[in-house]
């Protein structure tokens, strides 16, 4: 393969990138995924701008509990999961739908860097708005605190790794869910059925033997979390957690996963046939 | 593997349980070929089965020496203008044509020239900027063309390219696809308007129920329907002398005076040696203005093998 082949790839991916970011980040029909991405933000923002009308003084230990909370069984199981589940299922499935995927296909380019491109573009825009989402969020929580605090929390206390590491992991889930939803697309017309299925199997996760553990996005999320969540009462069982992958194993075990299902989203994407009729 | 040449070996593709075409064997040579057949004979699937939009369930086929399942390679010199009439959401005429370009790896100038090229070719430079959501029918079938067109490819396949076009775009595109033609480049449409395709085509594949009727020069598959004796109108005046002493000719099988009385229907088994006799029976008194085969077109024989209604004789 020599340089020609990688430069003509890379201009055909941009080419991708540009219609579908377009397309995808300011679709008004998914708008619904702003409001997942953007409500926890909105609720910690309400509340910071109570506590400080108030006066109230902030438990910074307390609301980065919340938080840790609210980013493990909201964010990674249902915002990103079910926003991945709308950009990326729609990928391929929606210009189906559309009958406008011929486009694509009566171009020169190879299927897998067409695969590849809409790819890197469900998750340049999933990532954009989920992280976004959790950063706002960490600064609605910061807001509110004496600035020495803050600073104490970020400089001296590992605040600002924590910010990082949740901003990375809302990307990894990104990444992850992406390639799975990706290949659930090409696998079933309607995308109730594998976000039902994978949303069962990634509930499992807890209670599964170790090696099945393994086959799934959150394990690793999970695992990259910087505080462990806390959970009382009757959704305890949510919280079980068995001993957490260090990150060093974390991020390599997710991208093995994701490449699995890109790879097997390859074998399908080249098969791929216009036949809008039976759509 | 012919590298100037489309070809279909023992080529089959089903729906499921569905034909859509069975056991197709072609060659298209360079020129306009004309798919001729009623709705649901199995003309889109052939285009799309050539262009990889669809793999075919058995059999082979390769596009001057590419197989479609290669498209990084098949659409650097195909074209497909398809029949789908849906565009990707909220582009203009010239984002299709441009983005289009920049797929094909074209850089950002080159792609821009070549856009402008293709919208003045279809005479959409007006409109370009306008959302093809907002197009007309014809303006849509128009920017498909374009798209078909921009990178100058060497086969066009073009599915009912002349939908929805005015009368003089319609002339314009087909001068441009004989223009096309002319240059050496296959050209293949599939089309309703049977006049059209008479006019305009090299040769045609007749396709009924998914299978290949006849293929060729519309002569030569005129020539091989038998069943129908060739129909050749004689201009001349007074007809019904000159019928009296056709009846005498043993490859005559029928001869009427035109309903305008000014020329006779004759049909023969034998055209060419009604010809050579024909000279012959010319006799004083009897001006010969025109002898023209009357059935020798794509109409006549589509007629003949799959019938008036479009069903299968």
């Amino acid at each position: 393969m020599n340089s020609r082949t990688w430069s003509v790839w890379r201009a055909q991916v941009e080419a991708i990138l540009r219609i579908e970011i377009k397309k995808t980040l300011l679709a008004r029909r998914g708008l619904w995924i702003y409001l997942l991405a953007f409500a926890p933000a909105v609720l910690f923002w309400i509340h910071a701008g109570l506590n400080l009308r108030h006066g109230r003084i902030c438990d910074l230990g307390r609301d980065s509990l919340i938080f840790a909370g609210m980013f493990q069984f909201f964010y990674l199981r249902l915002a990103i999961f079910f926003g991945c589940v709308g950009v990326f299922m729609n990928l391929f499935r929606g210009e189906m739908l559309e009958k406008s995927l011929h486009y694509y296909l009566l171009a020169p380019v190879r299927r897998e860097v067409l695969l590849a491109g809409k790819y890197l573009a469900g998750v340049i825009v999933t990532a954009a708005i989920f992280c976004s989402g959790t950063a706002l969020s960490l600064a609605a929580l910061l807001v509110h605190v004496p600035r020495a605090a803050t600073e104490q929390y970020l400089f001296a206390s590992g605040g600002l790794g924590h910010v990082l590491a949740y901003v990375g992991t809302a990307a990894l889930a990104c990444v992850g869910y992406g390639a799975v939803f990706l290949l659930m697309s090409f696998l079933f017309r309607n995308p109730v059925v594998p976000a039902a299925l994978v949303l069962a199997w990634e509930s499992m996760n807890p209670f599964l033997p170790s090696l099945l553990k393994k086959f799934s996005v959150i394990f690793y999320l999970q695992s990259l979390c910087p505080v462990p969540a806390q959970v009382r009462g009757d959704w305890s069982f949510l919280a079980v957690i068995t001993e957490p992958t260090p990150a060093y194993l974390a991020v390599p075990g997710l991208l093995l996963v994701t490449l699995a299902g890109l790879w097997l989203a390859t074998r399908k994407v080249r098969r791929l046939e216009i036949n809008y009729g039976t759509e | 593997m012919s590298e100037r040449e489309i070809l279909f070996e023992n080529v089959s593709k089903f729906y499921g349980e569905v034909l859509g075409v069975n056991r197709v064997n072609l060659t298209i040579p360079p020129g306009i070929t004309a798919l001729v057949g009623p709705n649901g004979s199995g003309k889109t699937t052939l285009m799309n089965l050539m262009t990889g939009l669809l793999r075919p369930t058995q059999g082979r086929i390769s596009v001057l020496g590419v197989a479609p399942d290669q498209p990084e390679l098949l659409f650097r010199f195909v074209g497909y203008c398809t029949q789908y009439d849906s565009f990707p959401r909220g582009m203009t005429g010239y984002q299709f044509i441009y983005s289009y370009l920049r797929l094909h790896g074209q850089p950002d100038k080159e792609s821009a020239e070549m856009a402008w090229q293709a919208l003045e070719r279809v005479k959409l430079t007006d409109a370009a900027h306008r959302k093809i959501a907002a197009y007309s029918k014809g303006m849509r079938q128009r920017i498909k063309l374009a798209q078909a067109l921009s990178h100058c490819p060497l086969v066009l396949v073009l599915d009912e390219p002349l939908n929805g076009l005015d009368p003089l775009v319609r002339a314009e595109t087909i001068a441009l696809f004989r223009a096309l033609a002319e240059e050496g480049q296959h050209v293949i449409i599939s089309s309703h308007i049977l006049h059209e395709v008479d006019a305009i085509s090299d040769q045609v594949i007749l396709l009924s129920s998914g299978y290949v009727v006849a293929e060729g020069q519309i002569h030569g598959v005129r020539t091989e329907v038998e069943d129908h004796p060739m129909q050749i109108l004689i201009r001349c005046s007074r007809p019904a002398q000159l019928a009296s002493r056709i009846f005498d000719l043993d490859t005559v099988v029928e001869a009427r005076v035109h309903n305008d009385g000014k020329g006779l229907l004759v049909r023969t088994k034998e055209p060419e040696r009604f010809y050579l006799m024909l000279n012959r029976l010319v006799v004083d008194g009897v001006d010969l203005e025109s002898v023209a085969p009357a059935d020798d077109d794509v109409h006549s024989v589509y007629e003949y093998l799959i019938g008036p209604d479009g069903g299968s004789i």
